[in-house]
C-alpha cells in the first residue's frame, strides 16, 4: 500500500498496538531541559523506576538562562535551582548535559540539529511544544507534556494515538523579502491557530525543496502554531549535505547504511492524506501578526481586517485587538516600535543573523528601541563572529547577547514591559508571552530588522536592494 | 501520577467563553520555575485574575462568587500553545476536574488525561446551551458521566455523547496512568530497541 513519509516512520516506532486505544511509540532521541523535567525526575525516584536509555537522551540548559555574563552565578534563586536540579539529575542517571558554559550549551532545539543528533527517521520528543522544528530532517518530532517526559526516561516510549495526517503545499518562488518564517505565519493564518489540530503536517513542493535546512526547521516549528502536533519535510541532498560531519552524525560505513535508508524517507505518489492545501509563493508577502495569537498575521502591507471577516468569536476578536491597542482597518506600517526581539528556537540560526544583517548594514539602530540580538547556540555565536556579522551589528549600534531562550518567553531577565510593543521574531504573541502586558508582533529578521533601523513597522522590501 | 478515580461528577460550573485560551494564560511562563508538581492552583489564570499589584480583578470570572464547581467550560480551541503540564496541574490544583469545551489543543487534552483531568469536547451548539443554562442560573448543575460518555444540563435535561478511547476511559475510571503500562512491557521494549538503527 502506498505510504506517506509520516506513516513510513510513525508505523516503524509502534512496539505495540492497543485496540480503540493509542499505539506504544517508541522514541529514538529525548530532549530535555530545565522546566518540564524536574517533576517528571521526581516522579522517577518517587517510583524506584531507572532511566532506561540514557544514551538516548540530552540535556540542554536554555528556558531560565540570562543572556548576559553567563559566566556569573545565575541571580534568580528559583531559575538557578532548576538549573542545578537538571544538572544534578543527568550526573544522577548518566545523561549528557550541556549547562551554562559548555561550549555547545543553546537552546534545544538549535543545539539538536547542529551537533548532529537530530537525523532522518528518527522519533524525536522533548517537553516542549517547538520540539516539531526537528521534523525539517524527516523525523517525526513532537512536544510532550512532564508525565510523558516520565514515561520516556523510564520506558523509552509513550502511548500516543497516531495523529492524521495533512499535506501543505507551497508552489512556485517566493518574492523579494519573503522568508521560511512568512511562509509559515502566512500557512498559519490561513489555516488559523487550531486550523491543523490532530494532524501531522508533511510541507511539500517548490518553496520546500528550496529552502535551506534553517528555513525548513523555521517552518516546521511553527506547525505547533496552527495546532498540529507537528511537521515534516522529506530528507533530500539539502538534508543530507547539513548532517555530514556534524559531531554525532554517523560516519564511514554507517553514513552509507544511513543514507541508502534516509532516501527511502518520502511520500509514495499515490499516498492519501485526510486534508490536503495548496498555496502560490507568489501571493506571500513579508508578514506580520496584529493579534494575540499567531493565526492573527497578514502581510505587511494590508490592514487590519473586519472582526466579522475574521472568523470565529467577534468578542474573543475585539479582545485580543483591545489587548494591542489596534483597531479594525488599521494599517500596520508606521506603527511604532518599542522593542526588537531575534532569536529563539524559530529564527535564532546562522541565516536569520545574516537576513538581519543585510538590512542593518551601513544603517543605525533607531534611539528609541531597545533590540536583543540572541543566538540559539554558542555554535551560532562563533559563526557570528566569524562571518563579520558581529562588526556590522556593533558598527549600527546594536549589541550581541548570549544564547538562551530569552525574550521568547521570558523566564529570564529580558521581558519587554506591560504596553510596549514588540517586533519579535519567536513563535508567540499571546498575551504577556514576552512579559507581563507586552505586545508582540510576529515577523521575519528581515521585517524585524526593518523595525530596529526605522523605529516603526516597515516593509524591508524598502530597504533592500534590487 | 496516581489521581482519583474519575467516574460520574455533578457539579456547577465556572463560564468562560473565550477562544483559543493558551497555556500561557493559563499559566505564565514565570511561575514555572518550581521544581514540584503542587501549588499552581494560585496563579492559574494569573495575568487575568490578578492586577499588577495583587488585588483581583473583580470582572474576572473567578473572582465572582457566583460562579464555582469543579468544571470550567470553555471557548473554541482552550489549552493551545505550549506543551507545559503545569498548565493542567494547575487546574487540577485550583480545584477543576472536567473541562467542557468545543474544541481542545492536542498536547492539552493529553497532559489533562495523564494527570486525570476529563476533556469533555461538545458540539458548537451544546457549549452555547451549557453557557445558555449557566447565565441562566449560575448554579446549574451538570452532570459528567464517564462510564456511559455522556454530559447532561441537569436543569433542562438536554444531553449529549462525547468521545474517549476505552483505553484512555479505563485509566481514568480507575485512575491508572501510563507509566504503570509500560513497566509492565519493559521486555517487548527491550526487544524491540536492540533492532532500532539509532
Amino acid at each position: 500500500m502506498p505510504a506517506t513519509l509520516f506513516d513510513k516512520v510513525w508505523d516503524s516506532h509502534v512496539v505495540r498496538k492497543i485496540e480503540d486505544g493509542p499505539d506504544v511509540f517508541f522514541i529514538d532521541r529525548h530532549f530535555i531541559h530545565e522546566v518540564t523535567s524536574p517533576v517528571a525526575f521526581l516522579g522517577l525516584e518517587s517510583r524506584k523506576l531507572q532511566v532506561m536509555f540514557p544514551e538516548k537522551t540530552f540535556a540542554t540548559a536554555d528556558h531560565n538562562t540570562p543572556t548576559i555574563n553567563q559566566h556569573l552565578p545565575v541571580k534568580d534563586p528559583l531559575s538557578a535551582n532548576q538549573l542545578k536540579a537538571l544538572e544534578t539529575n543527568s550526573a544522577k542517571y548518566g545523561i549528557s548535559h550541556w549547562g551554562l558554559g559548555n561550549p555547545k550549551n543553546g537552546i534545544v532545539h538549535v543545539v539538536g540539529p547542529e551537533n548532529g543528533i537530530t537525523l532522518p527517521g528518527m522519533t524525536i520528543v522533548c517537553g516542549d511544544s517547538h520540539t516539531s522544528t526537528h521534523g525539517a530532517f524527516g523525523a517525526i518530532a513532537f512536544g510532550i507534556g512532564t508525565s510523558e517526559v516520565e514515561m520516556v526516561l523510564s520506558s523509552q516510549c509513550i502511548m500516543q494515538p497516531k495523529p492524521k495526517k495533512m499535506r501543505v503545499q507551497v508552489n512556485g518562488k517566493l518574492g523579494k523579502g519573503v522568508t521560511p518564517k512568512d511562509v509559515t505565519l502566512y500557512i498559519i493564518s490561513k489555516l488559523t491557530a487550531a486550523g491543523a489540530t490532530g494532524y501531522f503536517v508533511e510541507y511539500a513542493g517548490e518553496v520546500f525543496e528550496n529552502m535551506s535546512m534553517e528555513g525548513r526547521m523555521t517552518v516546521c516549528n511553527m506547525s505547533i502554531e496552527m495546532g498540529a502536533r507537528g511537521g515534516i519535510i522529506a530528507p533530500d541532498e539539502t538534508t543530507f549535505a547539513y548532517i555530514k560531519g556534524r559531531e554525532k552524525a554517523p560516519k564511514g560505513e554507517a553514513w552509507d547504511k544511513a543514507l541508502a535508508y534516509w532516501k527511502t524517507l518520502k511520500t509514495d505518489a499515490d499516498a492519501k492524506f485526510d486534508m490536503e492545501h495548496v498555496y502560490n509563493a507568489a501571493d506571500i508577502e513579508p508578514m506580520i501578526t496584529y493579534g494575540t495569537n499567531p493565526g492573527m498575521g497578514m502581510g505587511i502591507s494590508q490592514h487590519i481586517p473586519l472582526a466579522k471577516a475574521a472568523g470565529g468569536s467577534v468578542a474573543s476578536y475585539e479582545k485580543s485587538l483591545d489587548y494591542m491597542g489596534f483597531h479594525e482597518e488599521d494599517a500596520m506600517l508606521g506603527k511604532k516600535v518599542d522593542y526588537v526581539f531575534i532569536g529563539s528556537c524559530t529564527n535564532g540560526r546562522i541565516e536569520d543573523f545574516r537576513a538581519f544583517a543585510s538590512i542593518v548594514k551601513g544603517r543605525k539602530k533607531a534611539e528609541h528601541v531597545t533590540a536583543w540580538i540572541v543566538p540559539g547556540s554558542h555554535i551560532v555565536e562563533a559563526q557570528i563572529k566569524e562571518e563579520g556579522i558581529l562588526d556590522i551589528l556593533t558598527e549600527a549600534g546594536f549589541q550581541l547577547r548570549q544564547p538562551g531562550c530569552s525574550a521568547c518567553l521570558a523566564m529570564n531577565d529580558d521581558k519587554v514591559p506591560a504596553g510596549k510593543y514588540a517586533v519579535s521574531t519567536s513563535n508567540r504573541n499571546f498575551e504577556g508571552r514576552q512579559g507581563p502586558g507586552s505586545r508582540t508582533m510576529l515577523a521575519s529578521p528581515l521585517v524585524a530588522a526593518a523595525a530596529a533601523v526605522t523605529g516603526v513597522v516597515t516593509d524591508p522590501r524598502v530597504l533592500m536592494a534590487d | 501520577m496516581a489521581y482519583d478515580k474519575f467516574t460520574i461528577l455533578t457539579s456547577s460550573a465556572v463560564p468562560m467563553p473565550i477562544e483559543n485560551v493558551d497555556t500561557d494564560q493559563i499559566i505564565p511562563a514565570r511561575f514555572l520555575k518550581a521544581t514540584e508538581r503542587t501549588g499552581f492552583g494560585d496563579n492559574l489564570f494569573r495575568d487575568w485574575r490578578y492586577n499588577g499589584d495583587g488585588t483581583p480583578k473583580q470582572d474576572f470570572v473567578l473572582n465572582n462568587s457566583i460562579y464555582s464547581g469543579k468544571i470550567l467550560v470553555a471557548g473554541r480551541n482552550f489549552g493551545s500553545g505550549s506543551s507545559r503540564e503545569h498548565a493542567a496541574w494547575a487546574i487540577y490544583d485550583y480545584g477543576f476536574r472536567c473541562v467542557v469545551s468545543s474544541f481542545f489543543a492536542d498536547i492539552f487534552k493529553n497532559n489533562s488525561l495523564n494527570i486525570g483531568i476529563l476533556p469533555v469536547q461538545v458540539s458548537p451548539e451544546f457549549l452555547d446551551k451549557i453557557f445558555t443554562a449557566i447565565e441562566a442560573d449560575p448554579n446549574a448543575q451538570l452532570e459528567v458521566n464517564l462510564p456511559s460518555q455522556k454530559i447532561t444540563i441537569l436543569a433542562t435535561g438536554e444531553s449529549e455523547s462525547f468521545d474517549i478511547n476505552s483505553y484512555k476511559k479505563l485509566n481514568m475510571t480507575n485512575g491508572y496512568d501510563d507509566i504503570d503500562y509500560l513497566q509492565a512491557m519493559k521486555s517487548e521494549i527491550e526487544t524491540f530497541a536492540s533492532k532500532s538503527i539509532y
